[in-house]
């Protein structure tokens, strides 16, 4: 059980294929329930948000893309580091009109690409900005922001803004709109969770992702461990894989008899062969789940959906987020 | 025929590892989908079939790294143990340092006073370790070096490039021009212009476009950084022929028919919507592709039994003794392996139906990972087996 009412901003980051994407969003639909307000947002420009929700692709402006159950409201928004930097020009420079001529002369692509860490700021800002924004009623104007952020191996320079323009500069304002940004995501509003399948090289990488969100004083929220297979041999069944004492004869006279028309040899062979991959697979799994728990962090696991991941199964998975007990 | 998607026609790698003629293969593709691992075991195969060879890997996992030998970063092939050498060949191995890599670039083509001044130059560091693209510029670069020193020493007669864990598989094939006219465009001209002393940079500078565009620069970025980049292009303009010149050489030699790209995936939908892009880019490009190795495929032991055939026994048999019970979870295991497997087929088979000529081969999903030589062989034989 985890109470997230008081966290403003999640970070959501995994390994490249882990389904990042997929757990920000019903993450997203998770914590927009009963009446909460929840901006889901995308920072990398790849439009997975609209795919999965098979909407057309996201502008940059926020805009409502799902209901959640009891009234709670799931807005998205795909941010481009461009216009967050004519956005920023506006709104900090008054330099509006500027902003826009400049980019059309590419002098916006020029800066954020001789200052990859201005790139970064820029996107993070905009969480934040989203984040402190207030309605006229002077409450917040959302509940959560979830951001589908770059990969683990990325995340946590990603995330560290002041050290990336400290390199750039010093003082000035730039400087300053970061040590903003990092008031706000190194604070305990904020949780940086990581996506990890239970294989080794996706476990590795969560393991020296959570030590450098540590060395960088950023808040790690939780694990989540997705695609997870249920278990379909229990313990004594899995015990005579290992030990190869499965009745072979036995299986194969059964399955015939329940209707495989194939040869009983061959359907015992095949059975076996598949249960002695599927042992290994699960003993791997326990051994990488063994490294997650060792981390001590709250882990949540989602069910590996055989179907793919569309709107209704999004909607499963922020049910068993909501069922693992995320508040 | 391929066996898992009956209407592809089979990549035959061995051909690919045998034909004296290729002499690089460049695996490629979105991150996670065993990029490494495959370009390992290409290169291992090759190898212990007799080609002289050398992997350049990127980014590999700490203990396929040691397995390798190459866990120590210092950007230089080295002799990997353990590789059967009866066939004549050999594998030397190394993982890419970018910076390292920049460095050597920048300090084999300027006078020793030069090259301090540009390594020292805080945007060229900055450049150097954390820049969009320069992984795959330096990886470029890195190849291409690799490829100079096999024809001038003959050491090597094939090298086996993995490609950077880029957000898309096209920026390999971008990045480095992107990089390359970022570096020789004209905004940049125009900040080295002042460390250029007066002349036409001044003049363009005096525009009132570039004027207004530095004005606002350095009130984002600082003014310290802008000059730190003028003193970069200006140090590094007497040196190179031009980055976008280098980049596009290396380049040419990725069209020459000498290269063969080998495109990997795994299949899931965003993995293989990847390997369409590039399988297009390719084609466009006039780059010779040898085909797609699409890896994790999910096999069966039992083929000819159909998930609904397993579903329907099991069900028979859930509600009986022990034995029967086991049975009924085997089946159920069954099926549900075969529903992966289905799946698995309709996501390849859409890729193929766009590009029904383009040769594949599958590896299973292995149980356990791969990081060792034996490991790395048993994918080899996978790959060559179709």
């Amino acid at each position: 059980m985890v109470n997230w009412s008081g966290t403003a901003l999640h970070v959501v980051s995994g390994k490249g294929g882990a389904g990042k994407t997929t757990v920000a969003a019903a993450l997203a639909i998770c914590l927009a329930r009963d009446g909460k307000r929840v901006l889901l947002m995308e920072v990398e420009g790849r439009q997975g948000i609209a795919q999965l929700f098979d909407t057309p692709p996201l502008p940059y402006q926020e805009r409502r893309i799902a209901i959640a159950p009891g009234d709670g409201e799931v807005w998205a928004l795909a941010v481009d580091a461009d216009e967050a930097l004519v956005d920023y020009l506006a709104s900090f420079y008054n330099l509006g009109r500027a902003g826009s001529a400049m980019r059309k002369m590419g002098a916006i692509d020029f800066a954020t690409t001789l200052a990859p860490g201005l790139r970064d700021v820029l996107l993070t800002g905009k969480a934040c900005e989203v984040v402190r924004r207030k309605t006229k009623r002077a409450s917040n104007a959302y509940d959560h922001v979830v951001i589908d952020a770059p990969p683990t191996g990325r995340i946590a320079q990603f995330l560290n803004v002041t050290a990336q323009v400290s390199a750039l500069a010093k003082t000035g304002p730039i400087h300053r709109h970061a040590e903003m940004v990092m008031g706000v995501i190194a604070s305990p509003q904020t949780a940086v969770h990581l996506v990890t399948l239970l294989e080794e090289m996706p476990v590795q990488e969560t393991i020296d992702g959570i030590s450098e969100l540590h060395v960088a004083n950023l808040p790690v929220g939780a694990v989540f461990v997705n695609m997870m297979r249920t278990p379909l041999l229990d313990e004594r069944q899995s015990a005579k894989v290992r030990k190869a004492t499965l009745p072979k004869s036995k299986i194969g006279e059964l399955a015939v008899a329940a209707g495989i028309r194939q040869p009983a040899r061959d359907v015992a062979e095949g059975l076996v062969q598949e249960a002695i991959d599927h042992v290994r697979r699960t003993d791997l799994e326990a051994r990488e789940q063994a490294r997650i728990d060792d981390l001590q962090l709250p882990v949540f696991t989602l069910p590996y959906l055989a179907q793919g991941v569309a709107l209704g199964e999004l909607y499963a998975l922020a049910e068993t987020m909501f069922d693992e007990g995320i508040r | 025929m391929s066996s898992f998607v009956p209407s592809a026609p089979v990549l035959d790698l061995d051909a690919i590892l045998r034909d004296p003629d290729v002499h690089i293969i460049v695996c490629t593709g979105s991150g996670g989908v065993g990029k490494t691992t495959t370009a390992a075991a290409i290169a291992l195969r090759a190898a212990e079939s007799g080609r002289n060879v050398c992997v350049l890997t990127i980014d590999p996992a700490r203990r396929l790294a040691q397995a390798m030998g190459i866990a120590e970063l210092d950007n230089t092939p080295r002799p990997v143990e353990g590789v059967d050498t009866k066939a004549g060949g050999s594998l030397d191995a190394m993982m890419l340092d970018m910076k390292r890599t920049f460095d050597d670039v920048v300090e084999r083509h300027a006078d020793p006073e030069r090259a301090k001044a540009i390594l020292e130059n805080p945007f060229y560091q900055s450049l150097s370790s954390s820049f969009a693209g320069t992984q795959e510029y330096m990886a470029m670069e890195k190849l291409g070096q690799l490829h100079s020193q096999a024809q001038a020493d003959a050491i090597w007669d094939l090298i086996v490039v993995d490609t950077p864990p880029s957000r898309t598989a096209l920026d390999f094939l971008d990045a480095p021009a992107r990089l390359g006219s970022f570096l020789d465009g004209k905004f940049i001209r125009v900040l080295s212009a002042p460390a250029r002393g007066a002349g036409k940079g001044l003049g363009r500078l005096a525009s009132v476009g570039f004027g207004f565009f530095t004005s606002v620069l350095s009130k984002i970025l600082g003014s310290q950084v802008l000059n730190d980049v003028g003193s970069f292009v200006a140090a590094i303009d007497s040196t190179f022929g031009g980055f976008r010149e280098r980049a596009d050489a290396t380049y040419a030699l990725l069209k020459d028919s000498g290269t063969s790209f080998v495109v990997v995936a795994a299949p899931e939908a965003d993995a293989l919507r990847e390997a369409s892009y590039f399988v297009e880019r390719l084609h466009a490009d006039a780059m010779p592709l040898a085909g797609l190795v699409l890896n994790r495929v999910q096999e069966l032991s039992l083929p000819k039994v159909s998930r609904e055939q397993a579903l329907a026994a099991a069900e028979g048999l859930a509600d009986g003794d022990a034995n029967s019970r086991l049975v009924s979870a085997l089946l159920q295991l069954h099926a549900d392996r075969a529903s992966t497997m289905k799946r698995q087929q309709s996501l390849t088979a859409r890729f193929t139906s766009a590009h029904a000529s383009v040769p594949i081969t599958t590896v299973p999903a292995l149980a356990e990972d791969v990081h060792d030589l034996d490991g790395l062989r048993l994918i080899g034989e996978l790959l060559a087996q179709n």
